[in-house]
Parts: C-alpha cells; structure tokens; sequence
C-alpha cells in the first residue's frame, strides 16, 4: 500500500517534473530561435541599412536618388540590359528546355555530360569567355564587332551562356516534378507530335521552373559588368561602375534601387507561382 | 486471322537482355486479353511494343491487317491508359479527353459533345472543368480512360491502371472498365500482375515468365487447367507435390506411396516416371464424400481465412498439402495430430511437367 503510494507520488512528482521541462524547453527554444533569426535579420538588412543611411547623406536629403532619376543613363543603360536580359531568357529557354526535355526521355546517359557542360560557365571567367568571344568574332568572315547589332548578338550569346547553369537546373528540377516521359507517351497516344507535346504538355507544367530560371538570368544579366564593359556595351553593370567613380552617393542609391527590383521580380515569381503547385502533381491518389 | 496480332516478337535491351521472346497473340475484335505475370516478366515491355513506344527486335505487330510494328505511336490510334494516370496537369478534365480530338482537328462543337458523352460514360458529368489534382485517384483514372476512349482507337492498352488506387475503388474500377469495354466492343489488352483482376475482366489471359509465354486460355483454362508449373503456381492457391507415375495407360500415380489416379491417360508421361501433381486446395474434401481419389494424414495446422478455413495435412517425409472448406458456424474440425482423410475427385489431379493433360471440352466454358 506504502509502496502504492509512494509510486504515485513518484509518478506525480515525475510528472510534474516532466511538465515543467515541457514549459521551460519550448521557451528556451522559442528564445534561440529567437536569436538565430534576429542574427540573421542583422546580417542581411545592417549592410543595407548603411548603404540607405549613405545614400540619404547627399544634400538635399533624396539628392541621390533625384540625381539618378534624372540621369538620362540609369534609364536607358537599364532598360538596355533589361531588353538584353529578355532576349537571353528566351533564347536560353529555346535551347535548354528541348535539350532537357530530349536527355530527360531519349537520352537519360547524356545526363552526366550535359550537367558538366552547363556547368562551364562557374569554370570558365566571364573575361576569358568575351576574350574568346572577341578572338573569332570580331575579326572577318563574322566582324560582329563591327556593328551595334552584332556586338549586341555576341553579348546575348556570351549571357545565353553565363546562364546556362541557372537555366539548366531550374529546368531540369521542373522536368523531374512531373512524369515526363508518361505524359510524353500519353500525348504520344493521343497522336501528338513532338512540336505540340513541347508546346501544350511540356512548356505549361515548367511554367514556375522557366519563371525561377528566368528571372535569376534577368538578375546575372543587369548586373554583369565584365562582358558588357569588353564588347563596350551600354549595359546596367558598367554604368554603376563608371557611376561609382564619378559620385559619392549616388552608387549607394543605385545599388538600393536595383535591389528593390530584384524584390519586385520575386514577388513576381512568387505570385505567378501561385497555386500552380498542385497542378504539376502526376497521379497519385488523392 | 485477329484483329491484333503479335507474330514472333521478340525484345532484347541493349545490353543483351531479352525482355521477350517468340511473343504469338492473336485477339479478336471487341476481346479483352490479359497479360498476367510477376514483375520483369515482360508484359509491360510487349504492351509498350504494341502501342510503339518500344520496337521489336523481331517479329511483327499488326492491328487490322495492317503491320504497325514501325510505325511512330502517334500514328497507331492505340488509345493507352497508364499506371500513374499521366494527365495533363495544365489541362481541365474536359481538356484533357477532348485532346487527342484537337489533334485530329475535329470541330469544336463536336470535341464539346464527345467530352461530355465520355463524362457520362465514366459517370463524371459536369466535371469538365476540373482540374485533374481536383480528382481521387479513381476519378483520375477514369478519366484517363475516358481520354484513351475519346479518340475511337482500334485497340486500348492498360498499363496496371489499378495499381495505384486502394482496393475498393480497385474492384469497383475494374467492373467499370470491364462494362465500358463491353459496351463499346473494343479490342483490349490489359497487363496487371493481380490473377484476380485478370481472371475477372479477361476473355483471355496470357501468363508470362522471364518474356515466354506460359499459356494462353480463358480465366477458367487458366486456373483449372494450368499448362505448366508456373502458371500453377502463379495463378490461384496450389498444391505442388512430387509423383511417381505407376501407369500411365491408366494413368495411376504413386503420391508418397499413397495410390490416387488422374481422369485421363498420362500421353507424355512414362511408367515409373517422375511427375509434378497439382491439387487445388477448394477442389479437395474432408471426409470420403469428395471423390474418387483418398489420401490419409495426420492434421498438421488449421487457419480461418475468413470465408474459409484452410487445413494443412502431412503426407510423411516432411511433404503437407492444403485443403480449404467453407466456413460454417456449424462447421466440426477434427483435432491436430488426428489422422484424417481426404477425397478429391480424379478430374481435380492435374499432371505437370511434360504430360500435362487436355481438359475435358465441357469443362473448358467460362
């Protein structure tokens, strides 16, 4: 009986014990978690913070940012690389998303290679590659540097490769969330073709990959400096370059400025992306 | 001649597998043919074959007459249902039937009514616009075939389509096909590894191993008569045991020294010959009531099954059978350990190995 009921009173004060510690460990970890995130909110938004406290010194108090609005420059070297940076992305997607599509259902052995070549471009510098670039088509039979237009196609090629390795994987990570190779042969059944099992199967179920892989080109495009400078593009990167010689705060109003268009294009991304998760889903029950 | 037939196909893999060997079908128009075996037997790799998206190393496919076995599977008209649905994700379900209609470039009025014919069909009405991760997996299902029907192909091919749904929308899913299928008259090859789904859709059924086929029969030809070993043992519950042929004229048999006797004469089976004998547990009785044929053995185990109950005998050297009897609240068992016997008629022992035997012509109707 004695026994019974110190048992109890064991099991009581353990539990006791038990619960206590159920209070104190959630909070201790909701505390921690805490810290990480403030850490981390510090790490990101100090340096920004500065950059606007910066920029904000320039007399009068926006003098920077009303400067680079009426900066002719910031406009037109922005909408040049945003123009160069659409071109990219749709000439990149015409290349990788057939090339994917073929190695995913025809050629799964070529895998291997393929990744290792889209990964060439973190390989080969972006200086050697516009020297490259500069050697065989400047010269005759091309002369492509010769022409506004030509320098402007050497420039998409040269992007078209830097943002293989971006493409390639956003691509290839949207190939494998849906059965490609079933829905190929469903729409094979169907008496599809390849042309149209590309276009209405293939290309609409990438929908959010092509968007990722887009707009992660659109980012390495507007801010690329190296190619731009050697094929003496207007281009966004050696504006922000030059800028940054000439001006104190202006650059720092610049940089805020296209940060907060990378934030627009995410939302962007995030927002066409929406609810269209579920509908990549092949099979499965319910 | 059939209306699809598969004439000597033979696929071998890269790396010299051989997937199939000396395939030989031939189905008639509206018949629904099953290939039933275990997993890499083959089956899925000569379904693919026949809807293109394999080519045959050897042989020939035809589909009313004409050879099909190079052409492109976009220009067969096989309609084909798959394991993982393989819906257009990006389309409505109204979308998704009317497909194969806009590729041939059919009027649009005429993609609307066919759509909703087929939404009736599969018993889906006023789902059209749906989207497919809207649907149960069955749904799903169903409109994968309703896609597969839309475009009046000559011969439909399901590849395991139940595979993926539990087993209530499995049973009531197949008796849904097996219906529609009746109702259209089309050609239909269905590859599962389930006896029980073939067994039930089927007018025929192939059974394969290793890219061979074992037999080719109805559902009833199958599992009463089974061709060898294999399909013996594949289809239904059986009871394999070694045999000593005394005298194949009579065709009397020696089963661990206990005599039982086959209904026909052993034509391949030589006297003092070793057989395989196969029992099926359902056509064997407690008691003296069920047949001909008695063996004597001690009761080694009794299991419920549910609606039966399944009884293990011992045979001496290790060696047991099986035998089941329906489950009777009624129903008194003898005690394990106590020698009992059990009669089973002469037409239920069947004779492998080389000497099989014909089946009696009455006992071959579905």
């Amino acid at each position: 009986m004695t026994t019974d009921v110190v048992g109890v009173r064991r099991t009581e004060a353990t539990i006791g014990l038990a619960t206590a510690r159920r209070r104190r460990g959630p909070r201790l970890g909701l505390l921690v978690w805490w810290a990480i995130f403030l850490v981390g909110i510090l790490y990101f938004f100090v340096p920004l913070y500065a950059t606007l406290a910066f920029s904000l010194r320039a007399q009068p108090m926006f003098g920077a940012y009303a400067n680079v609005a009426d900066d002719s420059r910031f406009i037109g070297s922005l909408i040049y690389s945003a123009g160069i940076g659409i071109v990219t992305i749709v000439v990149s997607t015409l290349i990788i998303v057939p090339t994917a599509y073929w190695v995913r259902v025809r050629l799964p052995h070529l895998r291997p290679v393929i990744e290792f070549l889209t990964l060439m471009p973190f390989v080969i510098p972006p200086v050697i590659l516009v020297f490259g670039l500069l050697r065989s088509y400047s010269g005759e039979p091309f002369g492509l540097t010769n022409s506004s237009f030509g320098s402007d196609l050497l420039l998409v090629a040269a992007y078209v490769v830097l943002s293989f390795p971006y493409m390639y994987r956003a691509v290839d990570s949207g190939l494998r969330a849906i059965d490609v190779r079933t829905l190929t042969e469903a729409a094979q059944s169907m008496g599809a073709g390849w042309v149209r099992i590309l276009w209405q199967v293939i290309f609409p179920n990438l929908r959010v990959s092509l968007l990722s892989g887009a707009f992660l080109t659109l980012a390495i495009v507007i801010g690329e400096f190296t190619i731009a400078t050697f094929l003496a593009r207007p281009a966004f990167g050696p504006y922000l370059s030059v800028l940054g010689q000439d001006r104190a705060y202006e650059p720092a109003a610049v940089s805020l400025i296209s940060f907060g268009l990378t934030w627009i294009a995410m939302g962007i991304i995030a927002l066409l992306g929406r609810g269209s998760r579920q509908r990549v889903q092949v099979g499965g029950a319910r | 001649m059939g209306f699809l037939e598969l004439i000597g196909v033979q696929k071998q893999f890269p790396g010299g597998v051989l997937a199939v060997q000396d395939f030989n079908l031939d189905a008639a128009p509206g018949e629904f043919v099953s290939f039933l075996g275990p997993s890499g037997c083959g089956k899925t790799t000569t379904l693919r074959m026949i809807a293109g998206f394999e080519l045959p190393t050897a042989g020939a496919i035809r589909i009313a007459g004409q050879d099909v076995t190079y052409r492109p599977p976009n220009r067969r008209n096989v309609g084909m249902v798959f394991q993982a649905y393989a819906l257009f994700p990006n389309m409505t379900v109204a979308d998704n039937i009317g497909f194969g209609l806009k590729i041939r470039k059919r009027p649009r009025a005429e993609i609307k009514s066919r759509v909703g014919e087929l939404l009736d069909l599969i018993a889906l009405p006023g789902r059209g616009d749906r989207y497919p991760w809207q649907l149960s997996g069955g749904q799903q299902q169903r409109v994968a075939l309703a896609r597969a029907l839309a475009i009046e192909p000559q011969v439909l091919l399901l590849d395991e389509p139940l595979s993926a749904l539990d087993a209530k929308i499995r049973v009531a899913l197949r008796q849904q096909i097996r219906a529609i299928q009746r109702q259209l008259g089309i050609t239909t090859v269905y590859v599962t590894h389930d006896q029980e789904e073939a067994l039930s859709l089927s007018d025929r059924v192939v059974v394969m191993s290793d890219g061979r086929i074992e037999q080719i029969g109805t559902p009833a030809e199958i599992y009463n008569f089974p061709a060898t070993p294999f399909v013996a043992s594949f289809v239904g519950t059986l009871n394999l045991l070694p045999a000593q042929v005394l005298d194949a004229g009579t065709g009397r048999l020696s089963l661990y020294g206990q005599e039982i006797r086959s209904a026909q004469p052993l034509t391949g089976g030589r006297t003092n010959g070793a057989v395989s004998i196969a029992l099926r547990p359902e056509s064997m009785e407690l008691g003296e009531a069920g047949g001909a044929n008695r063996l004597r053995g001690p009761l080694e185990d009794v299991s419920f099954l549910g609606s039966i109950v399944r009884m293990r005998v011992g045979l001496g050297d290790g060696a047991s059978f099986s035998l089941d009897t329906f489950n009777d609240p009624n129903l008194t068992l003898p005690a394990v350990g106590e020698v009992v016997t059990v009669s089973f008629p002469r037409e239920a022992t069947l004779v492998l190995e080389g000497t099989a035997i014909a089946p009696p012509a009455d006992e071959m109707a579905v």
